[in-house]
């Protein structure tokens, strides 16, 4: 009964909650015991919250599912459906690290406005997952506690920096998550995990409550098995914020309305830019095929340019550690996380910083306070600016005649622990088809598209700014006409099975 | 040292003079969470997780802390950015929770809430106008208490109430040419803010903070190496400091020596201003645009509404108190100097519409009782209904001036009024002229010389006669009346 719980979608759960076929205490404990199971190996979450999730389902069960059944009231959207919270999203009164040793212990004293409006809709938060150090990553290697595994290949990384998100998804430890995309931090796990992730708009999801990486790009998004989870989870989690002055004063649509199997004359954009050098074969032919399975739909596929596709990566090492670097100043030892014994205040910094911070964190503070610095800023920071508002106006030229732009989401297929560690430059351009649409600001969605050697690929689909309903359409129809999405991944299978046997 | 710093100086030297000053906004929240400004509430009681700069806390700009800005702005004469951005200022300190402080930085495309203005007021007797560079608005620190024994810091804490109060900076162009002159803008400035309601202008509370750029040139030549002066916690003390300071580099250059360019301190006890003794690094803050927060636009009809609403001035008021009133331009300024002084005088005069006496006994009797008594205006417990009150029974002759002054003193120390304590001492005065008749036939038998003075025609010994009377009767007798008996009866 577990495992078949677990290999539910969010749609299914619900509809054998609403009947009373199963109870939100029954579904909790399915995922939690499959977390038990399973973590262990993959260490997706860095903190289970069982006795709290376990109380949630009960007064769910109680005072929301009992009292819709009898009256025949509408349940709140995720009433009963466990959801698993990336660890750099403030949960009030559950440890929120950001899988850093400078925020270990940390309790929040609030919730995230995303996690306030899963409460509000019934959600079962399981617990916290796993991350590269404060977002910083593509790997989830960056973790102050450890890597996280990706459950199609127990010795590849999977993926970050929501790499437990996606991990946990993939592995049905939850059939919902919430991850965060800085430069492709939602998407390329969702790839390399062979989830559905979708990043929303800037602006689209209100950012209080989750701890800053780099301010002006930092999104946060859902992750899930299906484009119809995605879309549920988003419309939860959506919707103007005045927490949060950056969020979009815009109404927000019913995502799942856009749920519909048609692309017929819809324009899709191939940047000719993406398929390059270091763009793994099999990765590249997978993205074709679906181009030619849309045009088969009766999209109008087209070669389209983004000129300034190669700055992306260099423009964003500098926009993002260097708002990281103000962001991450609080880490200080005076208020709040670890503090480092010293005899004087400046000591004290220093060490806490040292000793609190993992390298690729210091890297990039250091990268960061370096572009703002007197004499650099202009050549550094300010340059980055501009060339980041020529990639939006490259953007903005492909959507003149194209609804869609189609491209990989990550050049390869999940790689080895321990491959990239060392080359940071590397590991870097993982993110370079995810970057260029962050640091314009727009919606794109990982949708699995293939598999090379066993290993999940995932496609890229990037729309308009606040155009998530056109992004969800394409990735909803490119679900429909594939079978990627159905597979599962061996690893946690057997994983299962040998702790059946034992 | 007045002389020294100005006049003698001045021939030799101008003497140049900025102002960075920093005001507390009189807003209810603080600049970018809801959290209380009240003052004086225990440690750490008034935080959210915004001003304690928890992970993952936004700020959301104050509309009321703009409007406050933009009012002073426009006072000022100020050019109003319509779109303007926040910056963060990057610099560690324990009192500052994010280790960044959000303030409004100028660069070319991103300028602060307002600049180019101008303030004139009319010192020794000349018109000055002094350029206001920029006004822009930024959140205060939180505080450090420092736990000490025998002289040695034990430990630290820090308060965060005041962490994120809204601020409110001014700076002025160098156009300042004395330490007179520059308290006196000073002032003038702070008066402006208490019209305006946006700040309390209390610089002993530290309400209203000042720091000031002081150098010295040849006449004709550039500007002078500058240092900036901080710690000035009174108007007397930044007209003392700067004095000491322009004295100070005076004798630097005198000697051919150069001043060093840094950041002094006032010592209000040994009156002197001081360098920190640490080699100063140029402090690099590594501002840029608060990514928190998008650009503030300002709507131009809020705008409008503002200026349309704006309080009169004190420059208006005081211009009015002459024509209106006939008060003169001295007693005028030194009314509306004082704002809640002035509104006083305003709602007393409606009860008692004599402007020229309710002023003089606000400028005399009472500023006098408030400054032996180290007392702000505000302070003391009299109303404009008191103090109508009072005038009224002096007007209708039951008490005298002299009882008026005493019975006013005992107001102020007691808060009561002046019927009650007109009736509590038996002060009403007499005015019974059987009662009178006998106390001056008394004195007539007492004082025989003066009597024969009078009578020969020495008008003066009248008076010592009539004071006579009033002290037998403790001052409560009519003087008017005392007078017209004693005549008929010397005469008679
Ligand atoms: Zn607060």
């Amino acid at each position: 009964m577990a495992d078949q719980i677990t290999d539910l979608s969010a749609v299914e759960l619900r509809e054998r909650l609403v009947r009373g076929d199963i109870s939100a205490q029954e579904v909790t404990e399915a995922f939690l015991q499959r977390i038990h199971a399973l973590d262990p190996r993959l260490h997706a979450f860095l903190y289970v919250d069982t006795e709290g999730a376990i109380a949630q389902a009960r007064q769910v069960d109680e005072q929301v599912l009992t009292g819709a059944r009898r009256s025949g009231r509408e349940l709140p959207p995720l009433a009963g459906i466990p959801v698993a919270v990336k660890d750099n999203i403030c949960t009030k009164g559950i440890p929120t690290t950001c899988a850093s040793r400078i925020l270990e212990g940390w309790r929040p004293p609030y919730d995230a406005t995303v996690v306030e409006r899963l409460r509000r809709a019934g959600a079962i938060i399981l617990g916290k997952t796993n991350l590269d150090e404060f977002a910083m990553g593509s790997s989830t290697e960056n973790s102050g506690f450890g890597p996280t595994r990706n459950p199609w290949d127990l010795t590849r990384v999977p993926g970050g920096s929501s790499g437990g998100s996606a991990a946990a998804v993939a592995a049905g430890m939850a059939p919902l998550a919430l991850g965060s995309d800085t430069g492709g931090s939602i998407r390329q796990p969702a790839a390399l995990c062979g989830i559905v992730g979708l990043k929303p708009t800037y602006g689209r999801v209100s950012r209080y409550g989750l701890v800053a990486f780099a301010s002006s790009l930092d999104q946060i998004g859902p992750m899930a098995r299906t484009v119809t989870d995605c879309a549920i989870l988003l419309n939860v989690i959506a919707g103007n914020d005045p927490r949060d002055s950056t969020s979009a004063n815009l109404p927000c649509p019913d995502f799942t309305r856009a749920l519909q199997v048609e692309v017929r004359g819809l324009r899709i954009g191939i940047p000719r830019e993406c398929f390059v050098e270091g763009l793994q074969p099999e990765v590249r032919e997978a993205v074709l095929q679906a181009a030619r399975l849309f045009s088969d739909l009766g999209a109008v596929c087209e070669e389209i340019s983004l000129p300034h596709l190669d700055y992306a990566l260099p423009t964003y090492y500098l926009i993002a550690p260097a708002e990281a670097s103000s962001n991450l100043a609080r880490y200080d030892g005076v208020q709040y996380g670890y503090r480092a014994k010293a005899g004087d205040l400046y000591t004290m910094y220093a060490r806490t910083r040292r000793e609190g911070f993992g390298a690729e964190v210091k890297r990039r503070i250091m990268l960061g306070t370096y572009a703002l610095s007197a004499g650099y800023y202009e050549a550094f920071y300010l340059k980055a600016l501009q060339v980041r508002t020529l990639i939006k106006q490259d953007f903005d030229v492909a959507f003149q005649d194209h609804d869609l732009i189609l491209m990989p989401t990550s050049p390869t297929v999940a790689f080895p622990l321990g491959e990239k560690v060392t080359d940071p430059l590397q590991m870097y351009l993982n993110d370079i088809f995810t970057i260029p649409v962050s640091l314009a600001g727009l919606p794109g969605i990982s949708v699995p598209c293939g598999f090379a050697n066993g290993l999940p690929i995932g496609l890229q689909l990037v729309g308009r700014p606040f155009d998530e309903e056109t992004v969800l359409r394409a990735a909803f129809t490119f679900e429909q006409h594939t079978e990627y999405w159905k597979a599962r991944p061996v690893t946690s299978d057997t994983v299962t099975r040998d702790k059946v046997k034992e | 040292m007045r002389e020294n710093a100005t006049t003698k100086v001045q021939d030799e030297f101008e003497i140049v003079i900025g102002l960075e000053i920093h005001v507390q906004l009189l807003t209810a929240s603080k600049m970018f969470c809801g959290c209380s400004t009240r003052f004086g509430a225990p440690p750490n009681t008034q935080v959210c997780p915004v001003c304690l700069g928890l992970p993952g806390s936004l700020p959301v700009i104050n509309r009321k802390a703009v409007e406050l800005g933009l009012r002073t702005a426009l006072a000022l004469n100020c050019t109003i950015h319509p779109q303007s951005q926040f910056h963060r200022k990057n610099y560690y300190y324990p009192d500052l929770p994010k280790n960044y402080q959000i303030s409004q930085y100028q660069y070319k495309d991103h300028p602060p809430l307002a600049s180019d203005g101008h303030l004139t007021f009319e010192f020794d007797g000349q018109a000055r106008t002094v350029r206001i560079r920029r006004v822009h608005l930024e959140e205060d620190t939180g505080k450090l208490v420092h736990v000490e024994r025998d002289g040695t810091v034990l430990y630290s804490l820090v308060d965060y109430n005041r962490s994120g109060v809204p601020l409110m900076e001014i700076v002025t162009e160098p156009d300042l040419r004395s330490p007179e002159e520059a308290r006196e803008f000073l002032s003038r400035l702070r008066t402006l803010l208490q019209y305006l309601e946006v700040s309390s202008g209390r610089m002993e509370e530290g309400t209203l903070r000042c720091d000031a750029n002081v150098s010295l040139r040849r006449r004709g030549e550039p500007l002078g190496i500058r240092t900036e002066v901080k710690n000035m916690n009174s108007l007397r003390a930044v007209e003392k400091a700067l004095s000491f300071e322009v004295a100070r580099q005076r004798e630097i250059l005198q000697a051919g020596g150069e001043v060093v360019q840094e950041t002094r301190h006032w010592d209000e006890r040994r009156e002197v201003t001081f360098g920190s003794r640490e080699k100063e690094e140029a402090q690099d803050y590594r501002y840029f645009p608060e990514p928190d927060l998008v650009p503030m636009v300002l709507d131009p009809a809020w705008i409008e509404e503002i200026r349309r609403t704006l309080p009169e001035l004190p420059e208006e008021r005081r211009r009015r108190y002459v024509e209106q009133y006939a008060l003169s331009p001295h007693d005028a300024a030194l009314l509306v100097e004082n704002k809640a002084m002035a509104d006083f005088f305003e709602a007393t005069i409606k009860l008692f519409p004599q402007p020229k006496t309710v002023c003089n006994w606000l400028l005399g009797d009472v500023t006098g009782y408030a400054n032996t008594h180290g007392m702000e205006f505000t302070d003391l417990p009299l109303t404009p209904e008191k103090l109508a009150e009072m005038l009224k029974l002096m007007e209708d002759g039951t008490i005298s001036i002299r009882l008026a002054k005493e019975i006013l003193e005992e107001m102020l120390a007691t808060g009561k009024d002046a019927s009650s304590i007109v009736a509590e001492k038996g002060l009403v005065q007499i005015r019974d002229e059987d009662a009178l008749r006998a106390i001056v036939e008394e004195v007539i038998a007492e004082n025989p010389n003066p009597v024969r003075d009078y009578r020969a025609g020495k008008e003066k010994a009248l008076t010592f006669l009539v004071g006579q009377v009033m002290r037998k009767t403790s001052g409560r007798a009519n003087p008017d009346l005392v007078n017209r008996l004693l005549k008929e009866r010397l005469h008679g």
